[in-house]
């Protein structure tokens, strides 16, 4: 589904991607955790080309992302979810949902409320369908985010610490609808430093440290025998900091 | 020397006239400047760098030289320049092209920095839905930056209405022109300015009011 191979990303001197292969296959769920400024954001970003990539080769879904005539179409089918959620203020959440399937898509508006509907009521929103963004919770906020991206039918959703900018008791509503998309069968690149939900539905676990994947595996191993010293301080410092594993 | 105050009262309804044309010509020239400050802003942030060099010249050009110069370029330099000779009402077409292409680059100013007053996390998420530069600015951008905007066009259409005497040079009758040709046939300086001068205050001051309630209704309904 997607290749990465030897991804480098410079921002002007600064070479914070030094080399990144990867392979993530059709319905796998990826857990990306890592230090901050290792480049996991940065990454992500790569996949759906909101950084242009300085040398390597991603290819998704058979498209090849170098090819700049085809930004728009790689983005259709590559769903993102942001840490501050990126919800459009001026529309309420139906609003926030259906813009992109009618005007990216061609859909109609009746059968994109139709769609946004049902995605709504999907993560539990069905009763703020007319509500504006100001008027809803971070979790809400972010969950109407991920409705957002997944009525554009996404082939795969990319997480950017989706959790880390709520509040300790909305964290939960939030990787609930996580969880139900990942067992449905979405493949998902998710960055998140929430163990919990790494262990339950994460297939791999990609450990990141300047700009190079260091260590993955399987989420019990890297979290229960973790070869690589960096990956042992880095996952002593953030278990014992107790980031709430769900 | 005798100051003929009754002045003031004959000359209102003439005087008056021309503060309709001055209002006329003001809201035309707003009306041609938000047209070429939406083109000249969105050309200025393009990533194309001729449309940003054309935008930067024209923006530059306009706001680093003085406006009578530009009316006296328009009006006396634009028929031999372009080789045409002056319709009939030139000087109505000449006060609405150098007004208007003046008031395009200050709120060309005013868009851009509305524009990118805007979180960029929006047209980041724009992008990720799939919507082309056009259609995020068109669908995302714009509707967000406008409310921001309103305030700063209000006072651009408060000094383009001020600005718009220097048009009297060129015999366009608003109100300022008016005001000289009465006092050219009576000698009274004193009560016609005044009175020119209060009229202006009164229009600055209607608009101010205006402005001032719309930016309240604006506040509150805040973000939407
Ligand atoms: N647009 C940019 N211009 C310049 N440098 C950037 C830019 N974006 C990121 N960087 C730098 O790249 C490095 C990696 O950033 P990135 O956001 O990918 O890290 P991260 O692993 O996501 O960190 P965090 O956990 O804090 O989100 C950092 O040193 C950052 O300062
Ligand atoms: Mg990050």
């Amino acid at each position: 589904m997607i290749y990465v191979k030897n991804l480098h990303k410079y921002f002007g001197k600064l070479e914070v991607l030094k080399g990144i292969d990867c392979h993530i296959r059709e319905k796998e769920v990826v857990v990306v955790i890592g230090p901050s400024g290792s480049g996991k954001s940065t990454f992500l970003r790569c996949l759906n080309k909101l950084e242009e990539l300085t040398d390597g080769e991603i290819v998704i879904d058979g498209i090849p992302l170098n090819s700049e005539t085809n930004v728009n179409a790689i983005r259709r089918e590559v769903g993102m979810v942001f840490q501050r959620f990126n919800l459009f203020p001026h529309m309420t959440a139906l609003e926030n949902v259906t813009l992109a399937p009618q005007i990216v898509r061609g859909v109609s508006k009746g059968e994109a409320e139709q769609i946004g509907l049902e995605l709504l009521r999907k993560v539990g929103l069905s009763d703020k369908a007319h509500e504006y963004p100001e008027r809803l919770s971070g979790g809400q906020q972010q969950r109407v985010a991920i409705a957002r991206a997944l009525a554009m039918k996404p082939k795969v959703m990319l997480f950017d610490e989706p959790t880390s900018a709520l509040d300790p008791e909305m964290v939960g509503e939030v990787l609930a609808v996580m969880k139900d998309l990942a067992r449905e069968g979405m493949t998902m690149v998710v960055v998140t430093h929430e163990m919990g939900f790494a262990r339950e539905v994460g297939d791999r676990v990609i450990f990141m440290d300047e700009g190079i994947i260091m260590e993955e595996g399987v989420p019990e191993d890297v979290f229960a025998n973790p070869r690589n010293p960096r990956t042992q301080s880095f996952l002593s410092k953030i278990l014992s900091v107790g980031v709430p594993s769900e | 020397m005798y100051i003929n105050w009754g002045l003031a009262f004959e000359s209102f309804p003439i005087l008056l006239q021309g503060a309709v044309v001055t209002l006329e010509l003001t809201a035309g020239a707003v009306a041609m400047g938000l047209v070429i400050g939406l083109i000249m802003s969105l050309a200025k942030l393009s990533s194309f760098r001729l449309l940003r060099l054309v935008a930067t010249v024209y923006i530059d050009f306009l706001r680093g030289t003085p406006l009578l110069v530009q009316l006296f370029i328009v009006y006396f330099a634009f028929p031999p320049l372009f080789g045409f000779s002056t319709p009939n009402k030139w000087e109505w077409i000449a006060a609405f092209l150098a007004l208007g292409m003046n008031s395009g680059a200050y709120i060309a100013e005013i868009f851009r920095a509305g524009i990118q007053s805007i979180d960029r996390g929006q047209t980041e998420a724009a992008r990720s839905l799939g919507m082309s530069h056009g259609q995020a600015m068109r669908y995302i951008i714009l509707p967000q930056a406008v409310k921001r905007v309103i305030p700063p066009l209000g006072n651009e259409f408060i000094a383009m209405l001020k600005d718009s005497s220097l048009v009297s040079i060129i015999t366009m009758e608003e109100l300022l022109y008016r005001g000289k040709i009465i006092v050219g046939r009576t000698a009274q300086p004193v009560p016609i300015y005044i009175e020119v001068a209060l009229m202006y205050l009164v229009m600055t001051l209607v608009i101010s009011r205006i402005l001032a309630v719309v930016e309240r209704r604006l506040a509150k309904s805040d973000i939407r």
